[in-house]
């Protein structure tokens, strides 16, 4: 894996995220793809190759064609790495409520 | 089940907003973060110093064991009384660019409140590297970071 490449660098870019709001509804070429974005085929190609890199998509030979596929358990690590900086905060945030309805009692 | 906190880190912002709604009226929010006293019993941390006020500042010190193991600062340049607090926050001996945090805090019903965090990064990098700490353990990942960082160096 290239080291390099991480997820959240992966979605930073516009394309690269309509690109896997395409591919979550259905398996695409990479034709298929670039047909709609008035960019030129290599820049599509390189955004699927970043995709491809960190995992979020995957190649599947169909055929004489290649598919990409959308890949939910890395998209899933995404929202892993923010789950425990929110779950730090509630707790935080419980503590405080609790705090303050013992204070507002006393 | 709806969250009560959330959190919203859009891509390629360096900012990340934390909103979390309250059961308890306004003004006891506020106070949860303008007295000394009451910020220490729900951050867990011990307050150095916390002048609640414009232009006044800050500093956290969190100890485990008799060894202090997270140190944190700020100055405060705005304080509108059940309103909102604007500070900076810096993390000491770590490699984190001073942050800006914007707190705003609203009536919701006579009995409840909503508290909006906007935390603004030197950049995304350093937003993301934030969001990606183990955080687990709460506040004491500072303390891993740091032996991280001094074992790395030896």
């Amino acid at each position: 894996m290239n080291l390099r490449r991480d997820v959240f660098q992966a979605i930073a870019d516009p394309t690269r995220r309509s690109i896997l709001l395409m591919l979550m509804t259905q398996s695409m070429t990479a034709g298929a793809i670039a047909s709609n974005f008035d960019t030129a085929r290599p820049t599509v190609s390189k955004h699927l190759q970043i995709l491809t890199e960190c995992e979020l998509v995957r190649q599947k030979q169909q055929g004489r064609e290649m598919y990409y596929h959308f890949n939910p358990d890395k998209m899933k690590e995404i929202a892993d790495f923010i789950e425990p900086f929110r779950k730090m905060w509630d707790e935080k945030f419980n503590k405080l409520e609790a705090v303050m309805k013992n204070y507002k009692s006393k | 089940m709806e969250q009560k906190t959330k959190l919203h880190a859009e891509d390629g912002k360096q900012e990340l907003t934390i909103t979390r709604e309250f059961d308890l009226p306004v003004d006891l929010l506020f106070k949860a973060y303008s007295e000394a006293e009451l910020v220490e019993q729900w951050m867990g941390t011990k307050v150095l110093k916390l002048e609640s006020k414009k232009h006044g500042s800050y500093q956290f010190e969190t100890s485990q064991e008799g060894n202090v193991v997270f140190r944190a600062n700020g100055v405060i340049h705005e304080f509108i009384i059940n309103q909102k607090i604007t500070r900076t926050f810096e993390m000491e001996n770590t490699t984190f660019p001073v942050q800006l945090e914007y707190l705003e805090f609203e009536k919701l019903t006579e009995t409840t409140s909503k508290l909006t965090m906007q935390l603004v990064f030197k950049s995304t990098e350093f937003r993301n590297q934030l969001l990606k700490m183990p955080f687990a353990q709460g506040i004491n990942w500072a303390h891993n970071r740091l032996q991280e960082i001094i074992s790395s160096l030896t």
